[in-house]
């Protein structure tokens, strides 16, 4: 039996909402409310949404930097999900995140040598001079001059602070890293010099990532399959092709049809969807797409089985009647209860 | 004064500078181009290169003391407003020109309702009393298709979503009907869904009340989408002008390729290298007189020294022409 490089099973993580003069527990924000997806060695896995949908949530729930409330995450095949402090550190080395913004997750008071040493510190590794050289390699292997060690991360622009960021994610030949919108705080032209870089490592190292980004011309361009997030569920996980040539889930087709067209001369028809996603507060019973956009068919999903059923082979669609088309509905509904 | 056009406002060599520890610094070095009536212009270029200040010193709404307009002129409707004096500046913004901001929750004042800060608009710039201006504001909420507008009045600007709050200020900015709208990075921080509702609200404001608008943004799908007219600029300077199909279709300036072509599109094969421009947009102190993509790429000879021309190479075409970064076919 070979296992996933990553498993992660019907994961929940939510977040205790506090009121009243003794500040009890009045309500939980469900962040990430039972999300399954697999990840395998080498490969991309793109993860869409918009924002609060707990896409970062689920990314940093991969590496433990959250706990999750219920569910297993199983890194080759060792469940961490709920792996305490002591247990976590050697297998921690095998997945790594980069953040959305390098000037936060950087700390100013430190050199770039000293930011890209710690983590060969933390887990004993090598000798001083060792590390001298390996963080030369790293600098150099992200496209740094090594002259930039001994400088602090804010002397940097925002592309060269992202490449400190991918140099220390890199220092411990990780399996995974967790990559968090690792581009959209980047102009333009830069964001395509750290995509290619991005490209580059994982071809040379043959490293897996999950890439959450909410730019979806980025995401298709640098994933394998893609899950597509809507208020704390995979609502359709697929190919990236199958997804953007074919999107099944009239989430992903609305998401789809936002993108503006880089071509004048195109106008897209566009799904222009009302309103706003939900709070993931109090989110609807039923159907949560459904519910925001009025779907006639919204009560039948109040207490059924929405979860991921395969539509074709490795196209994942939630099973949800306001969301496919009816002959898909026909595929994917679940068998009728025997009475 | 200027001869009578079509165009709504024409910016012509216009230069703002700032005051800062390195210096006098121009982050708009002559930039010039033109609005015409009813149509929508669109500024792309990366951070730093200049187009919120260009936007910004339109309206006079620079940074004080720090900002100045040190030369060039800027013609709305025939007035050079870089001479108008500050009361007759103030009445045209917001007034007829109408300037949405890229943050919402900045744009309005988080202790007032939504209510008074639409209604005050109306009361400052159309004089109505506070009764007409509170129902003219219900009504202009409604024009932005903010669903129950007669409750939202009463919220404040944290009870409403992202998308809401620009809804909300994009209503103050049409409060008047202006005949100009300046809107700097209007959906930029907002998620795609919102973004193209948004986009679309804009556009068909602009059909019913026959507005001209400047669009500022670094997404050039964005600007694909949207704009009749196109202004790249890259280091306080305009590096090309064209309308948005001959740009998309037939980019002639180096960075204009450079950033066309950089981007991923749906199109573009999976986890094939993408183009990039090397190096990065460096500080404004750091570049000298000559060609400033010449200077990001590394070239130093000769030529790149002495700033180079803007001419007009096609009807409505315009780049500078730098020999390096522009060589005609």
């Amino acid at each position: 039996m070979t296992y996933p490089l990553l498993s992660v099973q019907d994961l929940r993580i939510h977040f205790p909402v506090r009121g009243g003069v003794m500040l009890r527990q009045t309500g939980a924000v469900r962040a990430v409310d039972g999300v399954s997806l697999d990840i395998a060695p080498g490969e991309t896995l793109g993860l869409v949404g918009e924002s609060g949908c707990g896409k970062s949530t689920l990314g940093k729930a991969i590496v433990r930097l959250l706990k999750p409330t219920t569910g297993s995450i199983r890194f080759e095949n060792h469940d961490i999900s709920h792996a305490g402090p002591h247990a976590l550190r050697p297998l921690r080395r095998n997945f790594q995140m980069i953040f959305q913004d390098p000037a936060e997750s950087l700390d100013p008071r430190m050199s770039v040598r000293a930011i890209i040493e710690e983590p060969f510190i933390i887990h004993g590794l090598g000798s001083r001079a060792e590390r001298l050289q390996w963080v030369d390699d790293l600098l150099d292997r992200v496209g740094l001059p090594t002259s930039s060690a001994e400088r602090y991360s804010f002397e940097f622009s925002g592309g060269q602070r992202q490449r400190i960021g991918i140099a220390r994610a890199l220092a411990l030949k990780p399996k995974l890293i967790v990559c968090d919108e690792p581009v959209s705080a980047l102009d333009v032209s830069v964001q395509s010099q750290i995509l290619n870089l991005l490209v580059e490592l994982q071809r040379d190292f043959g490293l897996s990532y999950l890439f959450i980004a909410h730019d979806l011309s980025v995401v298709k361009h640098v994933s394998d399959r893609v899950a597509v997030m809507y208020l704390g569920k995979i609502v359709e996980l697929a190919t990236a092709e199958a997804i953007y040539k074919d999107p099944r889930h009239a989430y992903t087709q609305a998401l789809l049809s936002a993108i503006p067209s880089h071509d004048p001369k195109v106008k897209r028809k566009k799904i222009l969807l009302e309103g706003d996603v939900p709070s993931p507060i109090d989110p609807p019973p039923g159907s949560a797409f459904g519910h925001r956009i009025n779907h006639p068919r919204y009560p039948e999903t109040i207490g059924a089985d929405l979860s991921l059923r395969e539509i074709f082979p490795k196209h994942w669609v939630a099973a949800d009647p306001c969301c496919v088309s009816a002959e898909d509905w026909e595929k994917v509904r679940p068998a009728p209860a025997k009475a | 004064m200027i001869p009578e056009t079509d165009n709504i406002l024409e910016v012509d060599k216009l230069i703002t500078s700032f005051e800062t520890d390195r210096g006098l610094l121009r982050a708009v070095d002559q930039v010039s181009f033109t609005v015409p009536a009813g149509k929508t212009v669109g500024i792309v270029g990366e951070s730093g290169c200049g187009k919120s200040v260009t936007a910004m010193s339109i309206v006079r709404l620079l940074p004080q003391p720090a900002g100045k307009i040190l030369g060039g002129h800027v013609y709305f409707k025939g007035r050079d407003l870089v001479r108008a004096s500050d009361s007759e500046i103030r009445k045209i913004r917001g007034g007829e020109i109408g300037v949405i901001f890229q943050e919402p929750m900045a744009a309005l004042n988080p202790v007032h309702r939504i209510g008074r800060q639409v209604a005050e608009v109306f009361h400052m710039h159309k004089k109505l009393s506070k009764k007409d201006a509170w129902d003219a504001a219900t009504e202009m909420l409604e024009l932005v298709r903010i669903p129950a507008p007669e409750k939202r009045m009463m919220d404040y600007p944290h009870h409403l979503s992202g998308g809401m709050r620009q809804r909300v200020v994009i209503a103050m900015a049409m409060a008047c009907r202006p005949s100009l709208l300046i809107a700097d990075e209007p959906t930029t921080a907002l998620d795609v869904t919102v973004q193209a509702q948004i986009l679309d609200l804009m556009g068909r404001i602009q059909s019913e009340m026959g507005m001209s608008t400047i669009l500022i943004t670094h997404d050039l799908g964005v600007i694909a989408e949207t704009c009749d007219d196109v202004v790249v600029m890259y280091a306080g300077r305009v590096v090309e002008r064209a309308s948005a199909e001959e740009l998309f279709a037939n980019p002639l300036h180096a960075y204009t390729k450079g950033l066309l072509h950089s981007i991923p599109t749906l199109d573009t094969p999976s986890k094939s290298l993408l183009n990039t421009i090397p190096g990065i947009v460096a500080s404004l102190a750091d570049y000298s007189h000559g060609c400033r993509f010449c200077q990001r790429m590394g070239r130093t000879t000769a030529v790149t020294r002495e700033r180079p021309g803007f001419s007009e190479v096609s009807p409505n075409h315009w780049v500078e022409t730098c020999p390096e970064c522009y060589q005609p076919a």
